[in-house]
């Protein structure tokens, strides 16, 4: 039995229905506006009326209305076919959507039409299914019980794309009966279990999810240890994150938030990327769009869009499928995890997600924190980034979740309750600095503020040692701009050189050059080597002109040896000559 | 359900905002309001049961609680055909020029998103002549961007011309809160060239009602949209945002809704990238680029409109003394196009504003009284020759021609090696002395 109600209140993307019946926090129902239906969100109940959020334009809802409730809260489709999709923030396919739309008329195509909703999973294609369980096994929620072939889970990469006992189940199931290997679709039977009372459950390969919820059918969660390769020097070296970890970027508009994490995107070393576009430009998502497919995994060698689905929900798409666009995210993310899989979810931004909740709960009238946040915003961020992790499977396999996000603080300050509340729970902190923007420095990532609690590629103490003379060279390079060049000595200049060298080389990545924008660990840890044989070295030129002089000219000949591919004649030849460079400056001193 | 019914009865005025009891209301529903002030069209922006909120566009002043009120059963719509080319109207879509009112083709204001999925990746250069955009930020088309100014630069002239050189079908001019005499310049610029045939301009002055200043961008974007259905071209003029900010402000605060930062409403981000997410190349029709002013309260780029704002759009211009600032203006999508106009052409962009930002450290240094080394001796020569070649808005030179000139520049200043170019570029380019 559904309950259903009447709309009495509107207002912006908020409408108050007095209903009869039974409602749950967080259930979906449908506003019907003639022939549409436009999708609602429970976010409060009081008495016999409920507040919903409506993840579309409330232009036309009348008092009166009629609104159908669901009993389901807002849920993700998992299972086959979710790969290289581009969803909005609740999970419809964007390009099924315009094909939808192109029915209504040619002009019609180019946008997102009100209260047209596409399932996440294509229903009409079939599936490869090949049982890995056997009838009488025993299983439980997340145990694998066929796989199928899907994009990059082919056999000669991965092993194929698991289908699981549904999440939802609780308890122990015997395997009753499972379908032979053949093509099915998502909605089709492919196994019946019996649970210990002795009642029967299909299952499909589609399973659905409330995207609110974290999916938990692990053994345990494990620390994160190991590195993530990212192939940013800056990332691995300085501020490295773990594999199940989580960081952060915040920083100011322009300073590059976003090609950064498009670049991570691109090289990290990661078998599926999430990319949650959330409040953000569309533009950068349909550059996404255009050149993943172009682009090689550096891990399967296949196309890059292979490995990644895009959830993009941005700034002038509905304000509360943006609010449920990083928790549809995190859903697949976790599910991929349950395949004992690494996945990499990229949310930018997270204060677009918050800002999203300011708006609801403005509507909500409810008593404002810090800035007219909510006085959850706290609980809610943490809660999101609490759902990383690298855990232990009922089968033994690992899997992990790591998810970055971006903060967009306001002003650029981060002493505003998003950028505050994030830097609490997460393990790494990159914070993009205006001035290295500004100085065209990139990736911006502040080398003295930022911080990781997670392994570097490199050892801790030769790290910090690199560190060291950063923070040196920038007190003298602070000292400088009172006392001037000539009040400085010669030394001070010399470590304030090193700095900017350290910096230039190897801080900065240039993202458009095809050598440079990705340096995997093998190739920094020789590059560190190299950079750390010239910060340790101790140069005596006469004066601070021919000081300067040689490190530009050893600067010019590094960044040269950064644009050459790895290990090639010509990168060899560079390397020689900065060896010999420095060799000759120390040489005989 | 039609409704027909005239109400008599507004139980509540407060700003622009007039609340009554009326029946079968839609949601952003039009009415129509006759009083003593005369009549205006409202906006329906809350429904309460029985109670409909409805925003005036002449504002309420001189509305009287025995006002007549007809809803319109409709939303808000704008006429649309090639008759709005060379004309100019107010916010609310009334000839502001003395011609004939336009009824063709209404079409719905505010219309949804355009699916990300269909836009197209922007990869034509805009060439505006100008070398701190052509070389430097180069725009492109379907791209939105602000120029941040302060009040009493020159934004208005950078706007007109721009809207004067770069190419462009239709050109749509939204004024928010100009000053009269600005809306006249802008026409008579435009008159002057030629190009206000293929003009239409949506002005609100700082002498009209409030709300209307509100539905400016909506009304230009609504009508730049149809034009880039049909094909064209379409170059936005927005100025100046940030008076529309302080218009929502405004009602946001009538409606005591809880104000985020400096009394904006919480949604200020939402309805500011609403409106220049419009910005786009249609695959196979026209596109629509948007280039806003957006006025920084006491320089103050922190400011939450301009925040904001640099958030939304595809980087930003400042405009400061008279010069776009090579610091902080930035063309997101340059690098959409700089790819494919000369090889030097990133490798130059960069290593030049990488020597300028020394070159003001330097000028720092030296206006505390310290000795100028050999090497800042150059960088002081580089920053006055940059600024006077390259920075001037009086520079109106194509873009390769700007790149030799940057070659040129730095060979005069520096040796091959000092400038942090690769090796393989300057031995082609670095001028033969």
């Amino acid at each position: 039995m559904t309950t259903t109600g009447k709309i009495v209140a509107v207002n912006g993307n908020m409408i108050t229905v007095a209903f009869d019946g039974a409602v749950a926090q967080n259930e979906v129902g449908y506003a019907v506006l003639g022939d549409k239906r436009l999708m609602a969100e429970i976010v409060r109940v009081r008495g016999t009326r409920c507040d919903m959020q409506v993840f579309d334009a409330t232009t036309d809802l009348m008092v009166d209305d009629k609104v159908e409730f669901t009993g389901e809260l807002l849920a993700a489709e998992l299972g086959p076919g979710m790969l290289t999709q581009v969803y909005d923030g609740l999970q419809n396919p964007l390009a099924e959507l315009a094909k939808e739309a192109g029915r209504i008329s040619k002009d019609a195509e180019f946008f997102l039409q009100r209260g047209m909703y596409i399932p996440g999973l294509p229903r009409d294609r079939k599936w490869d299914f090949h049982p890995l369980a056997k009838v009488g096994d025993k299983v439980a929620a997340g145990d694998f019980l066929g796989w199928v072939t899907e994009g990059i889970f082919d056999e000669k990469t991965m092993p194929g794309h698991k289908i699981m006992v549904p999440f939802a189940l609780r308890g122990m199931f015997t395997v009753k009966a499972i379908a032979p290997a053949g093509d099915y679709t998502v909605t089709e039977d492919i196994a019946t279990l019996t649970d210990a009372n002795g009642r029967d459950v299909k299952v499909q390969m589609m399973q659905r999810w409330p995207v609110k919820v974290p999916i938990k059918c692990f053994t345990e969660r494990l620390e994160p240890t190991e590195t993530l390769e990212t192939t940013v020097r800056t990332i691995d070296t300085f501020f490295p994150v773990a594999v199940g970890g989580t960081y952060c970027i915040p920083g100011p508009f322009g300073a590059g938030k976003t090609v950064l994490q498009q670049t991570t995107a691109r090289y990290a070393k990661i078998d599926v990327v999430i990319s949650a576009a959330c409040g953000e430009r569309a533009g950068e998502v349909v550059e996404t769009l255009k050149e993943f497919p172009e682009i090689k995994d550096p891990k399967t060698g296949q196309s890059l869009m292979k490995r990644t689905i895009i959830i993009c929900n941005t700034s002038s798409m509905p304000v509360a499928s943006r609010e449920a666009s990083v928790y549809t995210a995190v859903t697949l993310a976790e599910y991929f995890r349950q395949m004992g899989l690494n996945v990499l979810v990229l949310a930018d931004s997270t204060s677009r997600w918050a800002q999203a909740m300011r708006e609801l709960s403005g509507r909500l009238e409810e008593i404002p924190g810090e800035e007219a946040f909510p006085a959850y915003l706290e609980s809610r961020i943490a809660a999101f980034y609490e759902r990383a992790g690298r855990v232990k499977l009922r089968n033994g396999k690992m899997g992990s979740v790591t998810i970055g996000g971006t903060v967009s603080p306001a002003g650029g300050n981060f002493d505003e309750p998003v950028t505050q509340a994030t830097l609490k729970v997460v393990g790494g902190f990159h914070g993009l600095s205006r001035a290295r923007s500004d100085a065209r420095r990139y990736p911006a990532i502040d080398p003295l503020d930022s911080w990781s609690h997670y392994p570097s590629v490199i050892e801790q103490d030769r790290v910090e040692r690199a560190r060291a003379i950063l923070r040196k060279g920038n007190e003298v390079g602070q000292m400088m701009k009172v006392v001037g060049e000539e009040g400085t000595s010669l030394q001070d200049f010399t470590t304030y050189l090193k700095s900017e060298f350290l910096d230039a080389v190897y801080l900065q990545q240039n993202a458009f050059s095809e050598s440079d924008a990705t340096t995997p660990v093998e190739r920094q840890r020789v590059m560190f080597d190299m950079v750390e044989k010239v910060l340790s070295s101790t140069f005596e030129f006469p004066e601070k002109d021919a000081t300067r002089k040689f490190f530009m000219d050893l600067q010019q000949t590094f960044i040269d040896w950064n644009d050459k591919p790895f290990n090639s004649d010509e990168f060899n030849a560079l390397k020689a000559e900065l060896d010999r460079k420095v060799a000759e400056a120390t040489d005989g001193r | 359900m039609f409704n027909n019914k005239v109400y008599h009865k507004i139980d509540a005025l407060s700003g622009s905002v007039a609340t009554l009891r009326a029946e079968g209301v839609k949601y952003n529903e039009i009415a129509e309001i006759e009083s003593r002030a005369g009549t205006s069209l409202a906006q329906v922006i809350k429904l309460d049961g029985p109670n409909v909120t409805l925003q005036i566009f002449a504002g309420a002043r001189g509305v009287d609680t025995a006002a007549k009120v007809r809803f319109l059963g409709e939303t808000m719509k704008v006429p649309f055909s090639d008759a709005l080319l060379g004309r100019a109207f107010t916010g609310a879509g009334v000839p502001r020029d003395g011609g004939p009112a336009i009824h063709e083709n209404p079409s719905p204001i505010g219309q949804p998103s355009v699916n990300p999925a269909k836009r197209i990746m922007p990869n034509k250069m805009v060439r505006t002549n100008i070398p701190m955009i052509d070389l430097f930020n180069s725009l492109v088309k379907s791209q939105k961007l602000p120029i941040f100014a302060k009040a009493g630069e020159p934004y208005n002239e950078l706007l007109a011309r721009i809207a004067l050189q770069a190419d462009s079908d239709v050109i749509i001019i939204g004024g928010m809160g100009l000053k009269y005499d600005e809306y006249l310049k802008f026409r008579n610029t435009l008159d002057k060239s030629g190009a206000l045939a293929k003009t239409v301009m949506f002005v609100h002055t700082a002498a009209d009602p409030t709300v209307e200043c509100m539905l400016v961008p909506d009304v230009s974007l609504a009508v730049a949209e149809k034009f880039a259905l049909k094909g064209k071209d379409v170059l936005v003029l927005l100025t100046d945002m940030t008076s529309f900010a302080d218009a929502m402000k405004e009602i946001a605060i009538t409606m005591e809704q809880i104000p985020s930062n400096r009394g904006y409403p919480g949604d200020l981000y939402s309805q500011l990238a609403s409106r220049y997410e419009k910005a786009v190349d249609f695959d196979g029709a026209g596109s629509i680029t948007i280039l806003a002013v957006t006025t920084m309260p006491g320089d103050d780029v922190t400011h939450p409109v301009p925040d904001n704002t640099g958030y939304i759009t595809e980087g930003q211009f400042y405009l400061r003394n008279g010069r776009i600032e090579p610091f902080g203006s930035l063309s997101r999508l340059k690098q959409q196009v700089n790819k494919s106009t000369r090889e030097d052409h990133r490798t130059v962009m960069d290593a030049m504003i990488k020597l300028y930002a020394q070159f003001k450290e330097t000028v720092e240094k030296q206006s505390m009284g310290f000795k100028m080394s050999a090497w800042d001796q150059k960088l002081l020569k580089y920053g006055a020759a940059f600024e006077k070649g390259m920075m001037d808005l009086s520079v109106n030179i194509p873009l390769e021609e700007a790149l030799d000139l940057g070659w040129k520049i730095l060979a005069d200043c520096f040796d091959k090696g000092e400038v942090g170019i690769p090796s393989k570029l300057s031995d082609k380019f670095w001028p033969k002395s």
